[in-house]
């Protein structure tokens, strides 16, 4: 590259268009290669944590759900190490909790509150009362209302293509998650049924008629997605790396 | 040649680039003999000979 | 130079060879359609910036919800009136700069021009009706990926043909800009897509990639789509349009020579800053916010490039309000380059991280550099393109540019406001040691604030419909009598006739 440099003149490079896009070509590459690369290599990119684990067939519908309305837009999932955050929402984000997410869901703004650990926060009718109408129950809120979604009935018939497609891009699910997920996801949403083979493959997966519906509906889904953000992780066994800031 | 060291190849590369182009530029820009050239140049916008077809 | 084999119009009709001869009919239409996407663009967001102070303009139906309509008013305003906008004066810069006529002939430059709004339109509705990747700014599904693909390589095709057929010996630097964007934007838009899609037949995929290498891949798309799609390519628009409209070349072309390359380098690091304090490694986070500062330099020398142009002809400022236009959007691009290197400090984005402020950041950049410059060079080309002596009313550019530029004022300063606030709010304690607002109580908080930001927004809206009645009277070839500037009405838009 030294000779690029000496040998040719810039008037060359002005002159030569092929010259000048090789040129911008390596100089734009190089930041995001150094900043992009080292990301999948270094051991330490992700902590290691026990309990994250892929979303049940329910909970990644839901999550299928949370991206189809931009949910993004006003909520992140990523609690900064601040201690008026963590007071806030709860332990600081790790990078292992969102392993799984594609793609990943930390957002840019808090129109509304950041969601990382909202699962278990409020109760299940209080999820769907909320969804249905925010301002039913936070009077404040400028939250859309998704009355709509209540009743709607959640299309998975492609579940199990969907669980086979995060495959592969690198979601451990194994053939029997696979084989299984139809009637994971109806199980998860039949509180009386026998759930133990769901809860034995997604330990900590809330399992509820959510809105109370016969079928299951596209809000049963994104219920189940938000009560289990953020609660994979056991925080009484593990210890944080980082000081609190501010 | 793994990821890891074109990780580190990639991160000694990146700063001599940096200076190889920031010293390359600079004394291409300042260089006295083609101040003429960057006037030309320079006044290509200004020139305005053509027609729609 | 010049033959009878590089002139189609020697096979044509047998004009003189030396001749050189543009295109221009697709300019005319991407300028058309950079006028109506702007004004779509800028209806959307005071849509959305209404639904946040008032939300029962959700409307409770799955179409209208914010969620889906903000990708709706960004994808407008940057892919659809940016977009526009820099097919509209790359193309005909190029042609000019080069002395040479598109290459492709004007059969490709439309293919380009009915694709790309045929593209635009396919992602709106997509949006509307709930089809997204789920990442900002990056939101259409595989399918349309790929579309627009095809389309941008088309585009990167004809502007760098037209550059290596060139009749004029030097690449003019501002097609250096353009050439940084086009091959940039598609780096950036094939390495932040690269999606597993769920079937063949089916809209929705799934990113390759997840967490924390997600965020990174998204932001290095993201902020690169600001440093090249918002900045390299608008820097371009600034080395051609200013010196034009202000007759005289620009300042110093050794300093943009300096622009170019430290600002194309330095750019595309600056992605980590959009995650700071999150779970994106330490180093990463440290190298964004070091390339940030730097980035702080070449974007000022920038802006002083664009307005020392002016030095000897400041009264053209007075004279001129289509200068003024581009010389106040150069401003604001050296106060927005100032405030982003300033955010992305780690103590300050502390505060500003997930507020208003970012929104407000974001779009001082957005409506006073890109869109200001934007509508600068749009005054500028209309008459040429359309053959008229001049635009219709000097007068009504000016009611735009001040209508504006309230707009404007009224938008960031009440974000400053609400976003500091909000900020200060998270963090405040009261004096048992609690936290000491809701989180909700923060949302009431913005009310006043997100009602002013609205309104900044219908002015801005307002002056964009005073520039599409002054285009269209224009186009007709009406002149408003009205009372000149000075002495005489100001002929440099008849540079081409």
């Amino acid at each position: 590259m030294a000779e690029e440099k000496k040998g040719l003149s810039h008037d060359t490079i002005e002159r030569n268009t092929l010259l000048l896009i090789v040129l911008v070509l390596i100089t734009v590459s190089i930041g995001g290669l150094v900043q992009i690369v080292p990301l999948f290599t270094i051991e330490s990119t992700i902590e290691k944590v026990e309990g994250v684990r892929p979303y049940s067939p329910l909970e990644l519908a839901g999550q299928d759900i949370y991206f189809r309305e931009g949910c993004y837009n006003c909520h992140s999932q990523m609690i900064r190490p601040f201690r008026d955050e963590v007071e806030r929402y709860g332990h600081y984000s790790l990078a292992a909790e969102s392993m799984y997410d594609h793609p990943f869901q930390w957002g840019s703004k808090r129109t509304g509150p950041d969601l990382a650990r909202v699962g278990g926060k409020y109760s299940n009718d209080w999820q769907v009362a909320h969804l249905v109408n925010p301002r039913a129950v936070v009077p404040e809120s400028i939250m859309p209302g998704y009355s709509w979604m209540k009743d709607r009935p959640l299309k998975y018939a492609d579940i199990a293509d969907r669980m086979k497609t995060l495959r592969i891009v690198g979601v451990p699910y194994t053939d029997e998650q696979i084989a299984s997920a139809k009637a994971d996801l109806e199980a998860q949403k039949a509180p009386d049924g026998d759930t133990s083979a769901l809860l034995k493959r997604y330990p900590k997966a809330v399992v509820a008629n959510f809105t109370g519906n016969k079928a299951v509906t596209e809000m049963d889904a994104l219920v189940a997605y938000l009560q289990v953000l953020g609660t994979m992780v056991d925080f009484t066994k593990y210890q944080s790396p980082k000081q609190l800031l501010q | 040649m793994d990821l890891d060291s074109i990780t580190v190849a990639l991160r000694s590369f990146w700063t001599l680039w940096l200076m190889l182009l920031l010293v390359g530029i600079m004394a291409y820009a300042m260089w006295p003999g083609n101040r003429n050239k960057f006037d030309e140049a320079a006044s290509i916008p200004l020139k305005d000979d053509g027609q729609e077809f | 130079m010049t033959s009878a084999t590089l002139t189609p119009g020697a096979a044509l009709g047998g004009q003189r060879s030396d001749e050189v001869r543009y295109y221009e009919d697709v300019i005319r239409l991407f300028t058309i359609a950079a006028v109506f996407w702007g004004v779509v663009g800028f209806a959307a967001g005071v849509f959305i910036a209404l639904q946040l102070a008032f939300p029962a303009l959700n409307l409770g139906l799955e179409w209208t919800s914010f969620g889906r309509l903000r990708p709706v008013h960004t994808s407008a305003v940057i892919f659809a009136f940016g977009g526009n906008v820099l097919f509209a004066t790359s193309l005909y810069s190029v042609q000019r700069t080069c002395r040479q006529f598109l290459f492709g002939g004007e059969g490709l430059a439309k293919f380009v021009f009915w694709n790309y709004q045929i593209f635009i339109v396919l992602a709106a509705l997509s949006y509307a009706l709930g089809y997204t990747q789920g990442k900002e700014y990056a939101e259409p599904e595989w399918i349309l990926d790929l579309y627009l693909t095809v389309i941008w390589v088309t585009y990167a095709i004809i502007f760098i043909g037209t550059v290596m057929t060139r009749r004029e010996s030097h690449i003019y630097v501002a097609n250096w800009f353009f050439l940084a964007f086009i091959l940039t934007v598609a780096i950036l838009h094939l390495g932040n897509n690269v999606n597993v899609p769920v079937s063949l037949f089916g809209m929705k995929s799934y990113t390759v990639v997840s967490g924390v290498q997600s965020a990174m891949v998204q932001w290095w798309y993201g902020h690169n789509a600001v440093g090249f799609f918002l900045t390299a390519g608008f820097l371009g628009i600034m080395y051609y349009f200013v010196p034009k409209r202000a007759e005289r070349p620009v300042y110093s072309y050794r300093l943009s020579i300096v622009h170019f390359w430290t600002l194309i380098f330095l750019y595309i690091w600056a992605g980590p800053h959009h995650l700071h304090y999150t779970a994106l490694p330490d180093w990463a986070q440290t190298l964004g916010m070091t390339f940030s500062i730097m980035l702080w330099m070449p974007s000022w020398g920038g802006m002083i490039n664009g307005i020392m142009t002016l030095s000897g002809a400041w009264d053209k400022l007075r004279t001129d309000p289509v200068l003024r236009f581009l010389v106040t959007s150069v401003a604001f691009y050296g106060m927005s380059t100032f405030e982003g290197p300033l955010m992305s400090v780690k103590p300050v984005n502390a505060l500003s991280h997930y507020t208003d402020w970012t929104v407000g950041h974001v779009h001082s950049g957005a409506l006073g550099w890109v869109a200001f410059i934007s509508f600068g060079a749009i005054y500028f080309l209309v008459p040429v393109l359309w053959k008229r002596q001049q635009l219709y009313s000097l007068r009504l550019v000016s009611y735009h540019f001040w209508t504006a530029t309230i707009g404007i004022v009224l938008y960031i300063t009440a974000m400053w406001v609400s976003g500091i606030m909000q900020g200060l709010m998270w963090r405040a304690y009261d004096n048992l040691g609690f936290l000491q607002y809701s989180f909700v109580e923060t949302v009431a908080a913005m009310h006043p604030f997100y009602v002013i930001r609205a309104m900044g927004g219908v002015l801005f809206l307002t002056g964009a419909l005073i520039m599409v009645y002054n285009l269209w009277r224009t186009a007709k070839g009406d002149i408003r009598i009205e009372k000149p500037y000075v002495t005489a009405p100001h002929k440099a838009a008849v540079g081409a006739a």
